[in-house]
């Protein structure tokens, strides 16, 4: 979250496991309405603890385990949210995904239009996505381009504290499909978080972290903070200005073509593969709109089209990181 | 409102006109995207109107059934106006829809229909959700899923069916076994003789009854219906009974015989309870024919209906994609309606 818009609230340090947890407790008690099901989520805190001992506070009811069964966890989510409830599911790992597919593209994301907008679908996916823990191919995914590029899907990808818990808090509120892209590899990762209830981040609102003059940074998760630490290591030599898009559809054009148009460069930096995906989509749209205030190639950085290897030198080979970021700031300014 | 129960003789009559209408509403529809008005694809419930109408006639108006490719039937046995349904079919803005849906996902969430569908199998995981939500907020309803016997082979089925027997969750699983997935035999996507034995897996009751027999039909759902309300979960029901079209309409059913056919025609589910009802004393002859030519008639009416009404305009392609627009769709739309009204898309 912007330093700016922080300094209205009245904060708390806290991780962004932290304030997801506390999102979810804040809606569990706002709307009775929402419950969480998923793997593991409820007596034993979610694999990686991020429901930790909201079973204990709301019981089993509203933290409900589920078997180790995706499509059903998302179908029943999907029939559940048409039908006078909002449920908060958990899928353990993005790459788990593809199990639920089919209830994801052809049932949640098609119902509300198929039926001619008969239908409201509050259904919110929490799903962590990343390598950087060894966790091998199957388990380090991330799979966010696919979600947003799905029509009748909304997709979130915090990289603050502040925004892991507006973000999800405003997912839960919404009334259709939101999915938020948790990196796993943040959930440490500490910040200002606003103490308020009514606290929410309006899905489709990016945030300028840093403001700066020679070069935009479009950083998305855990490439946010790695582009804040570049920004201010390159301070007095290039002036960075850092934006997290926050969602990733909607995507808040007009805020990256403003930084744009104000420094001609840009760096778009996202952990998805560099094909086909999301840096396409941003640099899509930047080109469109201020084409004729870019100075030089907007640059990507991001995993170069490989599944996330097992062995550390494999892994940190391919996993796109700070130095990436500066790498690609230096070839164009 | 109106009886529809089989335990009553005003509720046996309509269950006889509820099985009336569907046969008379799915050949003309069978005749119109023939003709040509109708477009994409249809799939008819000719031949197993006992069992939609058996189903519904013993769930409260309030429950909530999801449906499937196959879904006319179901429509009407749950109560729906034939004169919105037929304009979904034409495509038309005063459709259940309002023309996005068609045939495949024609759809009534107010009246407890969650959707036709045209993913076999989709339909059990939303009933399951929608037991979830019945449970949760603790309301006098149950969910049904009607589901056919080539879904049972799929995947997703089995985790909704055992997600709802795990949760005790007041759910009914309704598998129509009418002998063909697609243009493939029973036998050979199976290994179980009796779909129902599946319920083994989940240890809740499974049962077998004659699809043909809106009577058995209506006992079975009854009984799981009292289960479900009872909190004793989920009941997995298989109906026996047989589609007279094919697969789809156009479809050339190489793959069974005239005979096969005519063979069930002579357990038609109409005609024995029709004959019932006339051996018992509830039903001549002469209202049996006023019964037929009122429904031949509203039919008509349905179809003149979806004639008359209009196409929705272009721009609505755009709307109902989310409870709120936005600027993606709304850039695009602009772009495209400012540069010649459509997308090129134009014949």
């Amino acid at each position: 979250m912007a330093q700016a818009e922080l300094e209205q609230e009245q904060t708390e340090t806290m991780t962004v496991r932290e304030s997801i947890r506390q999102a979810l407790r804040e809606e569990l008690e706002h709307d009775e309405d929402v419950y969480i099901i998923g793997e593991d989520v409820g007596a034993f805190g979610g694999v990686l603890e991020v429901t930790g001992n909201l079973y204990e506070e709301f019981g089993e009811e509203r933290v409900r385990d589920t078997p180790i069964a995706e499509a059903g966890i998302i179908g029943a989510a999907t029939g559940a949210a048409a039908t006078g409830t909002r449920p908060v599911a958990e899928l353990m790992f993005s790459d788990f995904t593809g199990v639920a597919m089919e209830q994801i593209m052809n049932q949640m994301a098609k119902m509300r239009y198929m039926f001619g907008g008969k239908t409201d679908m509050p259904v919110t996916v929490r799903t962590t996505e990343g390598g950087g823990m060894g966790a091998a191919s199957q388990h380090s995914g991330t799979i966010h381009s696919w979600i947003s590029h799905f029509p009748g899907l909304k997709a979130v990808a915090p990289g603050t504290a502040a925004a892991a818990k507006g973000l999800t808090k405003a997912a839960i509120r919404s009334d259709d499909p939101v999915f938020v892209f948790e990196n796993k590899m943040i959930y440490e990762q500490q910040g200002e978080v606003p103490t308020d209830v009514e606290y929410t981040i309006p899905i489709g609102e990016a945030a300028v972290e840093r403001e700066g003059e020679d070069v935009t940074v479009v950083g998305t998760q855990r490439l946010v903070g790695e582009a804040l630490d570049v920004a201010e290591s390159l301070s007095g030599d290039v002036s960075v200005e850092v934006i997290d898009p926050r969602s990733l559809y909607p995507l808040d054009t007009d805020t990256i073509v403003e930084s744009v148009k104000k420094t001609g460069r840009m760096v778009v930096a996202d952990e998805s593969p560099l094909s086909y995906g999301t840096h396409a989509e941003i640099i899509a749209r930047a080109q469109e709109e201020a084409f004729f205030s870019l100075d030089a190639p907007i640059q990507r950085v991001g995993t170069p089209d490989t599944h996330m290897p097992f062995s550390t030198p494999l892994e940190q080979e391919v996993l796109p990181g700070g130095e990436d970021v500066k790498d690609a700031i230096r070839r164009i300014t | 409102m109106t009886d529809y129960t089989l335990e009553t003789e005003a509720g046996r009559r309509e269950s006889l006109r509820r099985m009336l209408t569907i046969r008379e509403f799915d050949t003309k529809a069978g005749q119109y995207f023939a003709d040509g008005e109708i477009p994409g694809f249809v799939h008819l419930y000719i031949g197993e109107e006992a069992v939609a109408v058996g189903t519904c006639a013993a769930l409260d108006p309030d429950d909530l059934i999801s449906s499937t490719h196959r879904g006319h039937g179901h429509c009407i046995a749950k109560g729906l106006d034939t004169e919105l349904m037929m304009a979904e079919l034409f495509g038309k803005e005063d459709g259940y829809c309002n023309g996005k849906g068609g045939s495949m996902h024609i759809a009534d969430v107010e009246s407890g229909m969650l959707g036709a569908n045209g993913i076999v199998g989709a339909g059990p995981p939303l009933a399951t959700g929608a037991a979830l939500s019945i449970d949760y907020q603790d309301r006098d309803q149950v969910a049904l899923a009607f589901l056919g016997d080539g879904a049972v082979a799929q995947g997703q089925v089995h985790e909704a069916i055992n997600l709802a027997s795990t949760w005790d969750l007041p759910a009914i699983f309704l598998v129509e076994n009418n002998r063909y997935g697609e243009a493939t035999p029973v036998e050979k996507q199976h290994n179980l003789s009796q779909l129902s034995d599946t319920a083994q897996a989940y240890d809740i009751p499974g049962l077998t009854v004659d699809g043909m027999d809106v009577t058995a039909v209506a006992e079975a759902v009854k009984e799981a219906r009292k289960r479900a309300r009872a909190g004793d979960g989920p009941t997995l029901i298989e109906a026996e009974t047989y589609r007279y079209r094919g697969h789809y309409e156009g479809d050339e059913q190489n793959y069974r015989t005239d005979e096969e056919l005519e063979q069930w025609q002579e357990r038609d589910a109409i005609d024995s309870f029709k004959r019932r009802l006339i051996d018992r004393g509830e039903l001549t002859e002469d209202d049996f024919e006023e019964m037929q030519a009122a429904i031949e008639e509203a039919i008509a009416d349905a179809i003149e209906y979806a004639q008359e009404s209009e196409f929705p305009a272009p721009e609505e392609a755009y709307d109902d994609m989310f409870s709120e627009s936005v600027p993606e769709i709304e850039a695009f739309a602009e772009r495209i309606r400012t540069d010649g009204g459509s997308n090129g898309g134009d014949a």
